[in-house]
């Protein structure tokens, strides 16, 4: 800083100044903001959620057709992974791009590890994973997705940070979930667990941190993983919930996260089916299945899980629902606009934002009278991640 | 070759493939769950290959039927454009 102090007098306010004058933004915490992805121009808007207005935008993060955000245990910086195997890390107190790597050919998201040293990112080409400093973005652990015996890798998804440097994750092609610990990332310590069902789609950790669950696409199931008891294996939950019945066609994956859970319960999407399941997490049975507008896409709690926000795939990508979970009768249909890509709530949830990529808008509601509180202009939104994801285990 | 499109309904298509396509084969058609869609790799396969995977699917893989949103006519006009180099927009 170039400022030539003449004056001792003038040396307090001066230092004031530059305390505030230094970066593009005054002090202030982070607890309230995030990013919002803009899909097609490889960018993101930083937000603040208590102004509910865009604060700038961060740009050449490369492709984020489909990205996915975590976030350091300060909840300073974001680590964005894009679909073209860059991994960025944006710091949101002063809007820059601090650092980029291109890890991967094809990438589908990541995790970081419950200390904060650790990121991870998923990827589907060359599949596996691999583990970064959080710090430096440097290289820590690669670990290939090999199986069967000609050595093919299998494409990666799924990933969920768990308790002690560990990561979950599964295996679309081979149809496995395997748990790496990363405790020396030089000796990465990998558990397999064989034949957990067909096509493993999303995984996701319950919030404790105790159940990893991996939705399955070539059939009716999900394969559950105790973590307490891994000497027990993964088991399937939800078998044959189809009932014999052909699944539709599926226009879009669903896609899971520790969301899910809302209170006792799990709320999942059916794949190829106009349902959401519920299941009890105590017993792991299923309790009961609700009719919606869609093929749920997102199916996610609001944070005190009084609220289950619901969004489908293509064709019925313009809707909204919202479910009650103490009645479990849907109490709102919203039409936010077309192709509604994402949904994420405040911290404590008395907003949620939704992106609608088709008509370039990213609107808030209020969750207890549905009313709009804001619409902010972002083109082609997609994923919107709030910093209060640093926080929480599975996200 | 006659197409019984305009040029909205092309750009709606156009649309069409890079996002909802691009839900599995990546917004450039890079791949993801999805194979790859650039005329690299779709060269050793007919047009008519083409045409049939999107007005029908492909059983066994989690590629879907398009039909109900599309005709014999724009499903060509797709693969035809897949095969020379998809546009943008």
């Amino acid at each position: 800083m170039r400022v030539q102090v003449r004056n001792a007098l003038i040396i307090p306010a001066l230092a004031a100044l530059m305390l505030a004058g230094c970066s593009a933004v005054p002090l202030r915490g982070t607890g309230d903001l995030g990013l919002v992805i803009e899909r097609e121009a490889g960018k993101v808007q930083v937000v603040d959620t208590s102004a509910r207005k865009s604060l700038g935008e961060v740009a050449g993060l490369g492709d984020l057709s489909h990205a996915s955000i975590v976030y350091s245990r300060d909840a300073r910086y974001a680590f964005v992974f894009g679909r073209d195997g860059g991994l960025s890390k944006v710091d949101l107190l002063t809007g820059s791009l601090v650092k980029r790597v291109m890890q991967a050919g094809n990438s589908i998201g990541g995790a970081i590890s419950q200390d904060g040293r650790l990121v991870v990112a998923q990827n589907y080409e060359p599949g596996g994973v691999k583990a970064f400093d959080a710090e430096t973005l440097e290289l820590m652990a690669d670990i290939p997705a090999s199986y069967g015996t000609e050595g093919k890798r299998s494409r990666v998804v799924g990933l969920a940070d768990l308790p002690g440097r560990r990561f979950a994750y599964a295996l679309f092609d081979a149809g496995e979930i395997w748990v790496a610990d990363l405790s020396d990332p030089k000796k990465p310590l990998v558990t397999k667990y064989p034949n957990i069902g067909k096509e493993p789609y999303d995984g996701l950790v319950t919030p404790d941190g105790r159940h990893y669950l991996a939705g399955l696409f070539g059939e009716d199931g999900v394969a559950l993983l105790d973590l307490w008891h891994p000497e027990q294996g993964a088991r399937k939950i939800l078998e044959g919930y189809g009932k014999g019945q052909e699944k539709l066609p599926v226009y879009k994956m669903p896609h899971l996260r520790g969301w899910s859970v809302a209170g006792r319960h799990a709320y999942l999407p059916a794949v190829g089916r106009h349902e959401v399941l519920v299941v009890d997490t105590e017993t792991w049975k299923e309790t009961g299945r609700i009719p919606v507008k869609g093929q749920p896409v997102f199916v996610m709690a609001r944070p005190d899980g009084r609220q289950v926000w619901i969004n489908f795939a293509f064709p019925d990508n313009g809707w909204v629902q919202v479910l009650d979970t103490a009645t479990g009768k849907l109490v709102q249909t919203l039409e936010p606009g077309q192709g509604v890509m994402h949904m994420e709530f405040t911290p404590r949830g008395e907003s949620v934002w939704v992106s609608s990529r088709n008509t370039n808008r990213v609107i808030v509601y209020d969750t207890e009278t549905f009313r709009e509180q804001a619409v902010l202009p972002v083109p082609a939104p997609s994923g919107i991640f709030f910093t209060h994801r640093a926080a929480r285990i599975g996200f | 070759m006659a197409w019984a499109m305009d040029g909205v309904r092309e750009r709606e298509l156009v649309r069409l493939v890079r996002e909802d396509c691009g839900s599995c084969h990546g917004l450039t058609l890079k791949g993801g769950l999805g194979p790859p869609l650039l005329p690299e790799t779709l060269q050793d396969k007919p047009e008519q290959y083409v045409v049939l995977t999107i007005l029908h699917g492909h059983p066994g893989t989690p590629m879907p039927p398009w039909s109900p949103f599309m005709n014999e006519t724009e499903a060509a006009w797709i693969a035809s454009r897949l095969k020379a180099g998809f546009p943008d927009r």
